[in-house]
């Protein structure tokens, strides 16, 4: 061990290096962990997604399989199953996202209409009880409304217009419109409550002022509510642009009950990622689907949150 | 009041009495149609005005009171630690981030932040829980899966924490010798209550009704969590007739199709009683979380 001048300035340079170790150790034991969790649950996985280049074999171990370059990806474009699940993705997340809108604004430009605050925060409570419950207890009420030998349609609406009962479980193309409806039931509630949060902080001096001009209610909708809404309303659209690849898997999966004459009008990228990873057993091609989801959407949330920074700053995500 | 402003009053009042109709039947169905007698559901189907009264469903599932009430220990068990767990690991994570002087902060919060952008999906995270792991048919595939349902929320208490606890406070604590764990406990947890009790509702009701890590992790019907039961009971109502939840009462012939109508009743009645209580929180949890984001 060697001495120098310097040795006391180092010394006091280690203590005061101990001195913060020692403060912010404790810190940074607090954070252990949800640092090991994120590691555990996204970190790992998202490595794991070398597997869409590998013949998964899992007698070797999951990740030891031989390379096999584009070959799951191959696979996948080349059947009409790629395109299927990416026009059904894309289209009913692209309606859900206008239809949506379009109704919760509806909805709470009309509460924001009622004097009466109690009924207000009712009304709200009602709309909002869909979001709360679980996908199964939806999937019962669909079904009991559309099961094909007990169901509420079958059995007494179709009857009153002497209409035939319908097989609603392996007709697909009734799909696209109940599915539609069911998304609106269970989410326009959420949407209307963001909405109303919003036109509730519209300054009421705007509305005062129209009154007072002699502007009818309908003219103060459109000429005050509606453009004061525009920066919601796009960060809204745009943030649900940014997860257009990815579905809500229950409304997919579980309504209609995983029947498989239904699969042209049901299956999304995620039910497909599913039914291949847990009931095919094709790790390869469900990574290779999985893997798709992950680039395409990480380019749309980025492209989203861009113009998103553009319209409104202190909206974006980063 | 003029009369613009009266018919106004009147046509949102019935269009929002409809749209709560709307809303609101699909539940009355379900229930009308528990007390209804299975002989009538298969001659007239499920109905809001049926001509009989009877508990027949629900007689029935007295018989299956023990999978039941399993069903419903299991996701009492994975709510309650989930929940505590959950809320406890964000708010320690989004603590030290929240402090200005903390070393390499911004480095983790991307980090954290990152996996809002880009995730590996369920292939990878499906075959490192089970393969790395083997969650597989273990209580811990139902908790830890769900445990901090994305970043999002440690950023958002981050920022509560960083807005609503004031440094010079922090400082002060330090200097009358209070250690970081003290100060954490005593004053930031304490200042912090609103937002912990909102992220903490959200977890409670996302692990009430989480019914993907059981049907993806859980094939063994003794960890069914109560909406396990419900999705395997909805495809295959003979699940509960055939005793594979370890039930060894002679019940007889089952009613099925009211037991149906019956057993989503039981799942879902205590939510919606409860739902009044926590509404309020619920709708304010739902508006930090959309504008703040």
């Amino acid at each position: 061990m060697s001495h120098s001048i310097a040795d006391t300035s180092q010394d006091s340079v280690r203590r005061r290096g101990g001195r913060k170790f020692k403060r912010y150790g404790l810190l940074a034991l607090m954070m252990l962990p949800g640092l090991v969790y994120f590691l555990i649950n996204n970190y790992f996985p998202m490595f794991g997604l070398v597997v869409a280049f590998k013949d998964v074999n899992f007698s070797k171990g999951f990740l030891a399989g031989d390379w096999v370059g584009l070959k799951n990806f191959e696979y996948l474009f080349k059947t009409s199953d790629a395109y299927v699940i990416t026009r059904n993705t894309i289209l009913y997340n692209g309606s859900f996202i206008v239809i949506n809108t379009v109704a919760a604004i509806a909805a709470a430009i009309l509460l924001n209409e009622i004097k009466n605050k109690l009924f207000m925060r009712f009304y709200q409570s009602v709309v909002l009880i869909p979001y709360l419950i679980s996908t199964i207890i939806i999937s019962y009420l669909v079904f009991a409304m559309l099961s094909t030998e007990t169901g509420f349609v079958n059995r007494t609406i179709l009857p009153l217009f002497h209409l035939d009962e319908i097989s609603w479980y392996n007709e697909a193309k009734y799909w696209p419109v109940i599915l539609t409806v069911v998304n609106l039931w269970k989410s326009v509630g959420f949407l209307c409550v963001i909405y109303l949060a919003s036109i509730i902080g519209i300054d009421p001096e705007y509305y005062e002022a129209a009154t007072i001009d002699g502007a009818s209610k309908l003219r103060q909708i459109r000429s005050i509510t509606l453009p004061l809404l525009v920066p919601m309303i796009t960060v809204m659209t745009l943030l649900a642009i940014g997860r257009i690849f990815y579905s809500d898997f229950g409304l997919f999966y579980q309504v209609p009950m995983n029947s498989g004459a239904l699969y042209d009008t049901t299956n999304v990228i995620d039910t497909y990622v599913y039914r291949g990873l847990i009931q095919l057993g094709d790790v390869g091609m469900s990574s290779a689907a999985g893997l798709y989801q992950s680039m395409v959407g990480l380019v749309l949330v980025l492209l989203s949150n861009f113009i998103v920074r553009k319209v409104s700053r202190e909206n974006s995500l980063f | 009041m003029n009369r613009e402003h009266r018919i106004w009053q009147w046509i949102t009042h019935i269009i929002m009495v409809l749209a709560s109709i709307g809303c609101l039947f699909p539940f009355v169905l379900l229930i009308v149609s528990s007390f209804t007698s299975e002989h009538e559901i298969i001659r007239e189907g499920y109905s809001f005005w049926p001509k009989s009264f009877s508990l027949e469903a629900y007689s029935y599932l007295g018989g299956k009171l023990n999978e039941i009430t399993r069903a419903y220990g299991v996701t009492a068990l994975i709510t309650i630690i989930g929940t505590i767990v959950g809320v406890a690991i964000t708010a320690m994570l989004a603590y030290p981030l929240s402090r200005q002087d903390m070393p390499y902060r911004n480095l983790v919060a991307f980090l954290i932040f990152f996996t809002l952008l880009f995730n590996g999906g369920l292939v990878p995270t499906y075959l490192i829980y089970t393969q790395a792991f083997e969650i597989k048919n273990t209580i811990w595939a139902l908790v830890v899966p769900g445990l901090l349902t994305n970043g999002f929320n440690v950023m958002l208490v981050r920022s509560y924490f960083a807005s609503s606890v004031p440094t010079p406070v922090i400082e002060s604590a330090s200097i009358d010798g209070a250690g970081e764990i003290r100060t954490f406990f005593s004053i930031v947890i304490p200042l912090s209550t609103p937002i912990l009790a909102t992220i903490g509702l959200f977890q409670l009701v996302l692990y009430w009704n989480d019914w993907f890590n059981g049907m993806i992790y859980i094939t063994d019907s003794k960890l069914y969590s109560l909406q396990n039961m419900l999705n395997r009971i909805l495809t295959d109502i003979q699940f509960l007739a055939s005793g594979s939840l370890g039930s060894n009462v002679r019940t007889g012939p089952m009613p099925s199709e009211t037991v149906r109508m019956a057993i989503a009743v039981i799942g879902v009645v205590p939510l919606l009683i409860a739902y009044p209580f926590f509404q309020r929180f619920f709708v304010k949890g739902l508006i930090v979380g959309a504008v703040k984001g």
